[in-house]
């Protein structure tokens, strides 16, 4: 059999239980998941040393999450692992909505060319979490994992948090300045706490089946309503690498959840839909769902990210997505805290700007899933109606709910952004940042987001026509200020990338036909637009983006 | 007013909200209450839209939607039973 070996990641006894004395750290992330590694990398890009503490020493059992979106694989790209991810994954954008055997409806998900990642990519996340170790192997003078070290305890005080760790060889504990908690959905630290996780719980239950089988459905994402092969309830199926694919069956809130996960049950399902094909079950397992949320996700100095600040049901792919985004929001952030360049003040925007984002995501996986999931006779008869108009009518096509894809967070009027500013042209502040190919001073062809991320970016888009721009607005300013141009000539100019946008591309996706300035956070979403560039206006959109100027509103310690 | 019912979308990107706001407002209903709800929805809408003809023609592709159902024509045609006075 082809596919994935999975193989332990070594443990290896800690310096603190050989004799080495315990080492102050900045930042410790509890959780070698998809979020805590992301995060980790991220943080190190920063420069900032981080240790990754996780009880386990293996990848994702099963394959769990598998739909990758466009905003996480350009995270990844910032990164350093994008193109590892979308060579292995399987590509798509479309998805088919079937009601019965009829085809409802399609939507493409990228309608336009232009984009260096894809609207989406299906990859177990066993592959995602070994690419995201291999690639915290690259920074390794920086992230130290360690496998098998499961943090016990913890108690936080005005200067630090101390964690207590079991191994193999016995318990350690060690000082950080500051916890990232990325231990997942039951976390741990959040239980220990005391943290109300509050939300909804879906009594429906699902099962989802990997099969490995030679067929010939296409990469695209497949919908069904009441299909022949699963009477009454919906279906849901995805490609995977490797002739993998995923089969999501509802079972109705009444299923017995061991008897549904009897192989010969499973098969019997999986026969309905694939026919006489042969295939090999991989995997499966019977859920229920719950929608549910911290009401913060800063704590002091434990902040939490992924799925121990929020859960979703996964209509939608917005768990794992969600909580890339998190990572990328929060490592700039506590890097530049961290390195004194900013004040703790600046986490409260994490939590505000994750906040809004995971109520977002709840609300449109909530919706699907009630969709899904008709619970009285008068939801039936709506959700019913809907589906039998949708067929002549294309507005109650856009009522039927088999799942709203994650998209970036729009962190529009948020504390952080100046604006809305300019003619209300291209991206608004607070809208992650559009890509497009861009060509360097050589004429060499690369992506206008490769050159976005990780520090601050004066984007400046040159009028036609116009003399090298006045570069001085962007020195020595704190934090400091990268300056990418993109104009029309080759010529360098000092203190700046130059590029040339060979389609008009990336002008007309950041509305820049005449000239625009964008000042754009580390996390590749737009801080500030400015019609008129001066070093004051940029000074303070600076200040803003990095809360220089604000007090913390929640107090440090509980 | 066209007189004509429109078949695009008219949610300008709020259509999944309705639809949550539709669920809600029937949550904690018996089936007696829920139709009884709709009933006056319907005609609460109706007369938003005030054009007869558009009406007319919104009842009828509802009705046309019933797969079983006689058309709205030919019930009225055979002097049928009200719409759902049949069950
Ligand atoms: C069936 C299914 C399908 C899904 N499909 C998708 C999808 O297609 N797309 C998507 O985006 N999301 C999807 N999700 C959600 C996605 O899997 C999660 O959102 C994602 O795994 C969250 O990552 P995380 O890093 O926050 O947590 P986890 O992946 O849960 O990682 C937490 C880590 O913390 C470690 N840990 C826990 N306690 C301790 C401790 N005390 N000490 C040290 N370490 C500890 C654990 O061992 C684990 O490695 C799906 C989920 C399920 C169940």
């Amino acid at each position: 059999m082809t596919g994935h070996r999975r193989q332990p990641f070594p443990y290896r006894t800690p310096p603190e239980l050989r004799g080495a004395p315990s080492v102050r750290r900045p930042v410790v992330v509890i959780g070698a998941g998809p979020v805590g590694l992301t995060c980790a990398i991220d943080l190190a890009l920063h420069g900032i040393p981080v240790l990754v503490l996780d009880d386990n020493d293996v990848v994702s059992v099963g394959s769990r999450a598998i739909c990758w979106a466009k905003r996480t694989l350009e995270i990844w790209d910032r990164i350093g692992i994008g193109d590892r991810m979308v060579d292995k994954g399987v590509t798509w954008q479309v998805g088919r909505v079937f009601h019965g055997q009829r085809e409802l409806y399609s939507f493409d998900l990228l309608p336009e060319p232009g984009h260096k990642m894809p609207a989406f990519i299906n990859l177990q996340q066993y592959y995602v979490e070994e690419f995201l170790v291999e690639r915290a192997g690259d920074l390794a003078d920086l992230i130290d994992i360690r496998w098998r070290n499961e943090v016990t305890d913890h108690v936080q005080d005005q200067d630090g948090v101390t964690l207590s760790i079991a191994t193999p060889d016995g318990g350690y504990s060690l000082r950080t300045d500051w916890v990232v908690a990325a231990d997942g959905a039951r976390s741990p630290t959040r239980s220990r706490m005391g943290l109300p996780f509050d939300g909804h719980v879906f009594e429906e239950r699902f099962l989802i089946a990997d099969v490995r089988m030679e067929a010939q459905f296409t990469n695209e994402r497949l919908f069904w309503f009441a299909p022949p092969f699963h009477e009454g309830q919906s279906a849901l199926l995805h490609k995977q690498p490797e002739n993998v694919y995923r089969l999501d069956f509802q079972l109705g809130p009444e299923a017995d959840p061991v008897r549904e996960r009897e192989p010969d049950r499973v098969e019997a399902r999986v026969r309905a839909v694939v026919g006489d094909t042969p295939f090999a079950l991989e995997w499966s397992s019977v859920y229920a769902f719950r929608c549910a949320r911290l009401d913060r996700f800063v704590h002091g100095r434990v902040i939490f990210a992924g799925d121990s600040a929020h859960v979703v049901s996964p209509f939608g792919a917005r768990g794992g997505n969600g909580g890339i985004q998190d990572a990328d929001n929060l490592a700039w952030k506590l890097a530049l805290v961290i390195r004194e360049e900013a004040r703790p003040a600046l986490l409260d925007t994490y939590d505000e700007e994750r906040g809004h984002a995971a109520d977002e995501n709840i609300s449109a996986s909530s919706r699907t899933t009630n969709f899904m999931t008709p619970k009285t006779r008068a939801e039936r008869l709506f959700r019913d109606g809907v589906l039998a108009l949708a067929g002549e009518l294309p507005f109650a096509r856009g009522l039927v709910n088999g799942g709203r894809l994650s998209v970036p967070a729009r962190l529009e009027g948020m504390s952080l952004q100046t604006g809305p500013a300019g003619t209300g042209a291209g991206v608004a502040p607070g809208g992650a940042c559009p890509d497009a190919p861009v060509q360097d001073g050589g004429g060499g062809a690369s992506w206008l987001l490769g050159h976005l991320g990780t520090e601050f970016v004066l984007l400046l888009f040159l009028p036609p026509g116009a003399g090298p721009p006045e570069l001085d607005v962007a020195a020595q300013l704190s934090p400091s200020v990268r300056v990418v141009v993109v104009g029309d000539g080759s010529a360098e100019i000092e203190g700046a990338t130059v590029l040339r946008d060979p389609d008009g591309l990336a002008r007309s996706r950041y509305g820049a036909m005449n000239g625009a300035a964008y000042l754009i956070r580390p996390d590749t979403h737009v801080a500030a637009r400015f019609d008129r560039l001066d070093r004051c206006a940029l000074a303070g959109a600076l200040a803003r983006a990095s809360a220089r100027h604000r007090q913390r509103a929640v107090e440090a310690v509980p | 007013m066209t007189d004509a019912v429109k078949r695009t979308d008219g949610f300008a990107g709020q259509g999944d909200a309705f639809y949550e706001a539709l669920i809600r407002a029937h949550r904690g209903l018996g089936e007696e209450d829920s139709a009884a709800l709709n009933s006056r929805l319907v005609l609460i809408l109706a007369n938003q839209i005030g054009s007869l003809p558009v009406l007319t023609e919104a009842l009828g592709l509802a009705r046309a939607s019933l797969a079983a159902a006689p058309s709205l024509a030919e019930a009225q045609r055979a002097g049928a039973p009200e719409p759902g006075a049949q069950d």
